[in-house]
């Protein structure tokens, strides 16, 4: 709701359309999942007329009507409240600890707790319709003692709403680590109707499963703590606890089988409807568009693929447009016509000339930050000499006063993070304004918790699925040093300095050393010391060595996170190429070849360095149901196979003329390697 | 109208084709072998007896192992884990003095109940009732695949490279370039079915297995002749084995597999082992895959009188149905060539030529296309064997005989695939019943240009759909012409069919010739 407002023409034309379709059929669908639901809990083996009747019964009721309205409205409320929290990239936390961090952030504190509150309005609407002895909260006392009628508390009433609002917050918590708003692109286009009716059934057995789950946690969380909300809530609203009866969180009150089955079936339902809104979201915001690749209209021109593509404000804008590229240059002979056209007057290929540079530019990025991260992890498997490990301890002492800096220190020694700062800057290197300017954001708190990349703690905040992304991303600004595009491979383990020879780092981190550097004085000398002496004494502890060391292959997965980006962008750059072997007319592609065949084969030799990496290649186990899509996951075997075939498409298309092509000499020792089919 | 009578006679007995040069297919003895190649691809020989058969029966001997004096608990969950529900309520069934009699009751009643579910299902689609073992053999691309030594072959795609399933599970891979055959072995490996190497990509090749499908990653590089399972990617998915066809798309993006148990089939992105399940439910199983070369369709034939039409962009398919398919793809025209039992006698000696078609084979320039006739097991005149025609598809569509290949005496042609690349016509690799492998070159100046220019072009595999009960029907169709091979479409009319793909509607206006 709040990020609709964002004056992305696209956001507003497409996007805001898409999603209140969406979230008008999980309304549509409600009512019928009501009345399935209301069935379901009626069930009872031994008066199958009875549940029949009073089914039929209590579909006509008022009340129910009243609970279906309410229901619908938290339904919309809660699906325009998780609007901005879809993200087309998935954030990665590298540490336990950065995990943790994402779980306190304030953003998900909210989300967590409307999560809860919704959570139990549902199961209160479902308390209200089930009826029987779940209505109300309160209930005459069985046995009174006084004359006067007591009002005790319905502990099966307050058992149900505890139970919402516990599957609510283990909902938007199971959100964070499986990340549940990820929208992940499909491999093949469906249309809408097939997509739903194929992963219907899935969504409701995982909804069955994930809610036996939350229950058997309940239950046993009830067993332990009820009395705690029991009597809280019975001297809040002065209400006395019925001694005549079970105590529900004793172990004769959670053998009642009917209540733990209704429990699981209304839990079901929560999660069913939360799921059904997750997943029309996704069916409908990443359906193909079809943008125009030229227009003759001045007004419609910033609507235009050439355009859109170099968007850098809506992120979901960015990647429909990538994903069109993609299926245009696959199927669709008219609209490459268009691509590969000339300008009227003038005659230039602009569409042509945007399109590519944009794309060369996407892979370059990612090839600096493959070589970025190999650098850092070669250079941290190396013994460093103390001077400079003072020096880049430094680096971080402005944090070291509170505890943060302190286990910034402890993780340093565990794991490479110390080079965070730099690194942070390696990467967004060409726009080095924004080097400082995040690490002034990120430095007190979060530099610590910050993991090798800037995929990470504070990410999430940052790249919602329509909220201008600020300045973070990677591939804002993406003009490229020809140095870097053709470095030798003798550059990989070479110090820093010629690495961002694009930018001045202002980092203090190991930055090259003048060679006269004055010695550290004494008092440096001792902090060092007693920094290791911290260093070890944390490095030591069990707790602290769980939560700091990095997950495997996270940081892996982190730096390609994004990489379905990469991925159409290669896609498409290919097909053009290769169909432009007999579509394109005024050998508009010839022009660019060297620049795209140059990068492709710098990207699959920073690919095939990082894949050498220890845990890089080591898959994730599967997961067959799960509601959070997992495909990021392996986002970067598929970046791998696409960058190799899309070599070869070339390659197997244009074959000997290609040695009239002039690329530098061991991008043509590789490419007649791909020439004889041997990579 | 093209018929096996205005065919030249077959060879001799004792002679072997050996290649095609002015129009004509010439034999002569092996020895006598003179082929203008500049790789003379390996005329390989794998005798039976040097491969041993796993012995590994489905119902395995676990039986008689275990001990049965187990607890019922232990039993039970046994049961799941190897038969599942079924499994769990036989065994609750069979024990009954350990078991309370409402519980052994109750068990045999949903028992029986599931049990005559199943037979209907069964009878609806009565390849259900098979075997895994024997499921493959009926509905693999190879002739008579249980006892063939030669179980798949693969030609790669792009270079001189092929790869061999054999009989005892594992694959071996030549190449043009080195002497070093790798050998492929996996404890998943079993009972290998179909094989494609990946298109545009150097080292991939996915193997149809009995559980799963392998994805090999072989570095063409490399000097090790075994290479680690290691290198071996499993992709499964519940429900979906045997593994019987996969097709790679041309774009080599997509990876296609079918079971003919489960109705769905799985479209996968290999890399990132993420698959799609295709829903459809109508046929009972999908039993064969094969894309058309732009890649823009692909056809899925299922065991029953039905095959689909897959459209590549949005995923929606056209049902066709027909008596029984064997279908074929051309960017432009869709050919269905229906089987057609034909059985004539040639003069010379009494060989019986014709029957059912097992399997056909399109080479990619699109001039000849070879049909491997099933024969009859029973008589000793009637033996498979491979003819082949001439065609040509533009102005109009033509068949013209062209011979028949033979291979040595008393080998019977199992597969047969075209080398995708042949630089002077058309090169037929056949595996034969005595383990051999051979080449047959057919020397022509391909008229037409391979089809696009885009990505080179594929083979056109054949898909293969089965019949049980119709084979009488067919004849008697079929016995008003005898003696004429008949590629028919879904209905029965006679001639040659083939349609536009825009006038797909099942009545659309046919072409006959």
């Amino acid at each position: 709701m709040f990020s609709f407002n964002q004056n992305c023409w696209f956001i507003r034309k497409v996007v805001r359309w898409r999603g209140v379709a969406s979230i008008m059929w999980s309304v549509l669908l409600l009512p019928p999942i009501i009345s399935l639901l209301i069935f379901l809990i009626r069930f009872s083996v031994f008066h199958p007329t009875n549940w029949i009747s009073g089914y039929l019964g209590l579909l006509t009721e008022v009340s129910t009507l009243f609970s279906v309205f309410l229901l619908c409205a938290a339904v919309i409320f809660l699906a325009f409240f998780n609007l901005q929290y879809y993200t087309v990239v998935p954030s990665i936390p590298c540490s336990r600890v950065a995990l943790l961090a994402e779980v306190l952030h304030l953003r998900q504190c909210i989300h967590s707790l409307v999560h809860c509150a919704v959570g139990m309005l549902i199961m209160w609407c479902v308390c209200v319709m089930s009826g029987g002895r779940y209505r109300t909260l309160q209930s005459p006392c069985a046995r009174s003692e006084s004359d006067g009628v007591d009002v005790c508390l319905n502990e099966y009433h307050m058992f149900m709403l505890l139970a919402g609002a516990f599957m609510g917050y283990s909902y938007s918590l199971m959100g964070v680590v499986q990340n549940v708003h990820y929208v992940s692109f499909q491999i093949i286009q469906q249309y809408k109707y097939m997509r739903f009716k194929g992963s219907a059934w899935g969504l409701l057995k995982c909804s069955a499963v994930q809610s036996l789950y939350f229950v058997r946690n309940y239950v046993i969380l009830y067993f332990l703590l009820g009395h705690v909300p029991r009597t809280w809530i019975s001297n809040i609203l002065n209400l006395r606890v019925d001694s005549s009866v079970h105590s529900l969180d004793s172990f004769g009150g959670l053998c009642d089988v009917s209540l733990v089955y209704q429990l699981w079936i209304s839990g079901t339902f929560l999660l069913l409807t939360w799921n059904l809104n997750v997943l029309l979201f996704r069916i409908y915001v990443t359906e193909p568009y079809r943008f125009l690749v030229q227009s003759s209209f001045a007004e419609d021109a910033e609507e235009c693929l050439p355009k859109v593509l170099t968007e850098k404000n809506s992120l979901v804008l960015k990647f429909l447009a990538l994903q069109d590229l993609a299926l245009l240059s696959q199927n669709s002979p008219s609209r490459r016509q268009e691509v590969f056209s000339l300008s009227q007057p003038g005659g230039h290929p602009h569409n042509w000339n945007a399109i590519s540079k944009e794309c060369v530019s996407m892979l370059n990025e990612l090839t600096q930050r493959l070589i970025a991260h190999h650098d850092t992890v070669a250079s941290n498997g190396r013994a460093k000499p103390p001077s400079e490990r003072s020096d880049s301890g430094s680096g971080s002492s402005s944090s070291s006063a509170d505890g943060g800096g302190v286990f910034g220190t402890v993780m340093s020694g565990a794991e490479e993070v110390l080079q965070t700062p730099h690194r942070n800057d390696l990467i967004r290197t060409p726009g080095s304004v924004f080097g400082s300017a995040v690490r002034t954001v990120n430095s007190p708190m979060t530099a610590p918790f910050t993991p090798d990349l800037p995929v990470s703690f504070s990410s999430p905040a940052l790249r919602p699925l329509f909220s201008p992304h600020v300045g973070q991303r990677p591939w804002l600004g993406s003009v490229q040093s020809p140095h870097v595009t053709r470095r030798n491979p003798k550059l990989w383990s070479t110090s820093p300095d010629s690495r961002t020879n694009g930018s001045s780092p202002p980092s203090p981190g190991p930055a090259p050393q003048p060679a006269g550097e004055p010695k550290p004085s004494f008092l440096s000398q001792w902090i060092q010391n007693r920094k290791e002496q911290v260093k070890g004494f944390f490095a030591k502890r069990v707790l602290v060595v769980y939560l700091f060391n990095k997950l495997p292959e996270a940081s892996s997965q982190a730096l390609f996170a994004d990489s379905q980006a990469h991925i159409w962008a290669l896609e498409g750059l290919s097909h053009l190429v290769s169909v432009s072997f007999s579509e394109d007319k005024y050998g508009v592609v010839q022009t660019t070849l060297p620049s795209i065949l140059c990068c492709m084969l710098s990207l699959q030799e920073a690919v095939d360095r990082h894949f050498k990496l220890p845990h890089a290649s080591s898959k994730p186990p599967k997961t067959w149901s799960s509601v959070g899509d997992s495909t990021y996951k392996t986002l970067r075997f598929a970046l791998r196979a696409s960058l190799k075939t899309s070599i070869y498409r070339i390659t197997s298309t244009f074959r000997e003329h290609l040695h009239a092509v002039s690329v530098p000499a061991e991008h043509q020792k590789r490419l007649q390697q791909f020439l004889e089919y041997k990579e | 109208m093209c018929s096996l009578a205005l065919f030249p006679s077959p060879p001799l007995s004792g002679q072997v084709t050996l290649f095609e040069a002015n129009n004509e297919l010439v034999c002569g003895s092996s020895a006598e072998c003179s082929e203008k190649q500049q790789w003379t691809a390996p005329s390989l020989y794998f005798s039976r007896e040097t491969l041993k058969p796993h012995s590994r029966p489905e119902s395995s001997s676990k039986a008689a192992f275990l001990d049965h004096r187990d607890t019922l608990w232990m039993r039970s969950a046994g049961a799941w884990r190897d038969a599942g529900l079924a499994g769990l309520l036989d065994e609750i069934t069979n024990s009954s003095e350990e078991v309370p009699k409402w519980l052994t009751l109750s068990s045999g009643c949903v028992l029986a109940l599931l049990r005559w579910m199943s037979s209907f299902h069964c009878s609806l689609f009565p390849h259900l009732t098979l075997s895994g073992e024997d499921m493959v053999a009926e509905f693999s691309q190879v002739l008579s695949w249980s006892d063939s030594p030669i179980r798949s072959f693969a030609w790669h795609p792009h270079t001189d490279r092929f790869a061999v399933a054999l009989l005892d599970d594992s694959i071996k891979i030549y190449n043009s370039r080195s002497a070093i055959t790798p050998t492929l072995k996996h404890r998943l490996q079993r009972s290998v079915s179909a094989m494609q190497w990946k298109p545009l990509c150097a080292s991939t090749l996915a193997v149809a297995c009995h559980t799963c499908l392998l994805i090999w990653h072989v570095d063409p590089n490399s000097l090790s002749t075994r290479p680690s399972s290691g290198c071996a990617q499993v992709l499964s998915h519940p429900g979906h084995s045997p593994v019987t066809s996969i097709a790679w798309s041309p774009s080599g993006s997509l990876l296609v597999s079918a079971s003919p148990v489960d109705t769905a089939m799985m479209v996968w992105n290999v890399a990132a082992e993420i698959c799609v399940p295709l829903q459809r439910v109508g046929g009972g199983g999908v039993t064969n895959l094969s894309w058309s070369p732009d890649g823009s369709r692909l056809l899925a034939a299922t065991p029953s009188a039905l095959f689909r039409v897959w459209e590549t962009t949005m995923w929606t398919c056209e049902r066709w149905p027909c008596l029984k398919g064997r279908c074929q793809e051309d960017p432009r025209l869709l050919l269905v060539a229906d089987l057609s039992v034909t059985s004539f006698t040639e003069p010379e000696g009494e060989i019986i030529i014709g029957g059912e078609v097992q399997s056909l084979a399109w080479d990619p320039t699109g001039e000849r296309l070879a049909v491997l006739l099933k024969g009859n097991t029973e008589s000793v005149n009637h033996s498979a064997i491979i003819a082949v025609f001439k065609t040509r598809s533009s102005p109009i569509f033509e068949l013209l005989p062209c011979g028949f290949v033979k291979g040595e005496a008393r080998a019977e042609p199992r597969l047969m695939h075209f080398q995708p690349h042949f630089q002077h016509g058309a090169l037929l690799t056949v595996c034969w019943s005595n383990g051999r492998i051979s080449h047959v070159p057919f020397y022509f100046v391909a008229v037409g240009k391979p089809c696009t220019t885009g990505s080179p072009p594929l083979p056109h595999f054949t898909s293969k759909t089965e019949d049980y009960s119709e084979v009488d029907a067919v004849s008697g169709v079929v016995a008003q012409d005898a003696g004429t091979l008949r590629l028919q479409s879904g209905s029965c009319s006679p001639g040659f069919q083939y349609r536009p793909l825009n006038e797909v509607s099942s009545d659309g206006p046919h072409e006959d010739h």
